[in-house]
């Protein structure tokens, strides 16, 4: 999931202090930000509240199931909200970075953003998330042992260990095990045979933005391709190779 | 072929120093510094931009060396700053200026430096590096594709024969000879038997090893080299040697005479790390009899 760490509350004042802003909407998430307890029901009548206090109207709120970065559903939401958010002089989102541009493709007031996206990460324990994933779009876990280098690795080098480990720890986050050295211990207990060192990552793959769409059939054509036969770079799709 | 090359491919023993160019566009201390330096080695370490902090590009201080006509710079680069384009690119401009020893290295992290906040490239690692230097050499860039001209680059790397887990280490040090790497230039001993051995081993692998040795000075430079050197730790039983001595400056003298005796018989050569007091080095290495005095 996206996990998010909420902005400081004087951040989101001073935006809207440069917007003149007296009255406010508020947005959050049902999904990977009420997992996070960033934008769920509480945090937002959490944030409501401090904004009454520091002199805001809150116009209103709305968390709905929906995940915020679903644009149909997001569009709907804000149809049924839109009489009170015309009201408003900002809406505040309480989502990723993905899910306020989906909410302010739909709203013509400002929107101002009250998290900040971090990473892909996964649910250690409840309130607990760490990194797994920087989504290259060219996936070597298969060579790695099931251990992400690219993330793993504050330095994303893909032959380690670099000059800084020391005692299998890492140079940069000294209490966590060198993911090099991790890798290596997997493998070897997995008696696999890992080819001595990995060749430069296509980060070519990751092309932004990124698109899918899997009703249309890949296009696998590549830029220069595209670029002789007049096509525009657009019909890319994310993954092709 | 530089003088630097000839005598590690012949067996000649070999001396290098490391010069960091400045914070800035004044060269004098840089200047003076190879300037000590040139009395003794055979190839002086340009840095590039070392603990992740805003030097003059080692490219510019490797030509201002070979310039001096004194003694041949080891180009320096790492894979924190420039992506794989911008390497290469430097690879060719240092090429056109005549620079020949090259070393790949990984590079701190710019967190531990003087600009946090920049971001860390590392496009490629050393490994990859050492093989597009090589790649160049042979007239063609790292996807293949030919280049107008060939380098001739004398490609070395780093290598740190203490860390554990071993096992993990040589097979890098095996990746990185298997990428191209003729040379290692090593972190400081510290414990010299451990140190000795694997200097051995590593030559075995089939590449010349030039070990590293360094004025520990003080408990002030212990404690600095400990809590900001990345990597590198020195070993209880040193510092305690060093620190309860009359005169720790004066023992760690002694530890590093003792230490260049060993390795003049071991290594290829001595990467001789003086932090500075350049003249104290260089009688290191005339009192451990490495070079004629
Ligand atoms: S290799 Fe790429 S896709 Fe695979 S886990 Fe790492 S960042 Fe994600
Ligand atoms: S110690 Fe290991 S995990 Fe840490 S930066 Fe170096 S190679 Fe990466």
């Amino acid at each position: 999931m996206i996990i998010t760490t909420p902005k400081e509350f004087d951040h989101i004042l001073s935006n809207l202090r440069d917007v003149d802003a007296e009255s406010v909407f508020l947005v959050g998430c049902g999904s990977c930000a009420t997992v996070a307890k960033t934008g769920g029901e509480p945090e937002l009548l959490a944030a409501a509240a401090k904004l009454q206090e520091a002199g805001y109207t809150v116009l209103g709120h709305t968390v709905g199931t929906e995940i915020t970065c679903n644009v149909g559903g997001t569009r709907s939401t804000i149809r049924k909200n839109a009489e009170v958010i015309r009201e408003a002089d900002a809406v505040i989102v309480f989502a990723c970075g993905s899910g306020v541009q989906t909410v302010a493709e739909f709203v013509d007031v400002p929107v101002f953003p009250a998290l900040d996206s971090v990473f892909l990460g996964a649910i250690v324990r409840q309130g607990e998330f760490s990194e797994r994933c920087r989504m290259c779009g060219d996936c070597i876990l298969d060579k790695t042992a099931g251990i992400c280098p690219l993330t793993q690795c504050p330095k994303g080098l893909l032959n380690g260990p670099c000059g800084g480990m020391w005692d299998g720890m890492c140079e940069v986050i000294p209490d966590h095990e060198c993911a090099h050295v991790r890798i290596q211990r997997r493998l070897e207990k997995q008696h696999r045979l890992q080819p001595i060192s990995l060749p430069p990552k296509n980060y070519g793959v990751s092309l932004k933005p990124g698109h899918v769409n899997i009703r249309k059939p890949r296009v696998r054509k590549s830029l220069s391709d595209r670029s002789e036969s007049g096509e525009k770079n657009t019909a890319r799709t994310q993954g092709e190779r | 072929m530089g003088r630097f090359r000839e005598k590690l491919e012949v067996g000649e023993f070999v001396i290098t120093g490391e010069v960091a160019p400045p914070r800035g566009n004044n060269c004098d201390r840089m200047l003076a510094e190879v300037k000590a330096y040139a009395s003794v080695a055979d190839a002086v370490n340009i840095t590039d931009n070392q603990g992740a902090t805003l030097h003059l590009s080692a490219l510019a201080a490797s030509r201002l060396t070979l310039d001096t006509g004194l003694v041949e710079p080891v180009f320096q680069q790492t894979c924190r700053d420039r992506n794989r384009l911008a390497l290469e690119s430097d690879l060719l401009a240092a090429s056109t200026y005549g620079l020949e020893n090259f070393l790949a290295v990984t590079g701190d992290n710019p967190h531990a430096g003087d600009h946090p906040q920049a971001k860390g490239v590392f496009d490629i690692d050393s490994t990859q590096l050492i093989r597009v230097a090589c790649d160049l050499n042979e007239g063609h860039d790292m996807n293949g594709n030919p280049i107008d001209g060939a380098t001739d680059f004398y490609v070395g790397a780093a290598a740190f024969p203490e860390a554990e887990p071993w096992d993990i280490q040589k097979r890098r040090i095996a990746g990185k000879i298997d990428a191209g790497a003729r040379f290692f230039q090593t972190q400081a001993c510290m414990d010299i038997e451990v140190f000795a051995r694997r200097v051995l081993e590593i030559k075995d692998m089939g590449a010349h090893v030039i070990a590293g040795v360094l004025l520990l000075k003080s408990e002030r430079t212990i404690n600095f080299i400990n809590n900001r050197l990345a990597g590198l730790m020195v070993s209880d039983s040193v510092a305690r040697e060093i620190i309860s001595a009359k005169d720790p400056y004066e023992t760690s003298v002694r530890i590093a005479i003792e230490q260049a005796k060993v390795l003049f018989e071991v290594a290829d050569g001595i990467h001789m790390m003086p932090l500075g007091d350049i003249e104290t080095g260089v009688g290191i290495l005339r009192e451990a009899g490495v070079v004629s005095k």
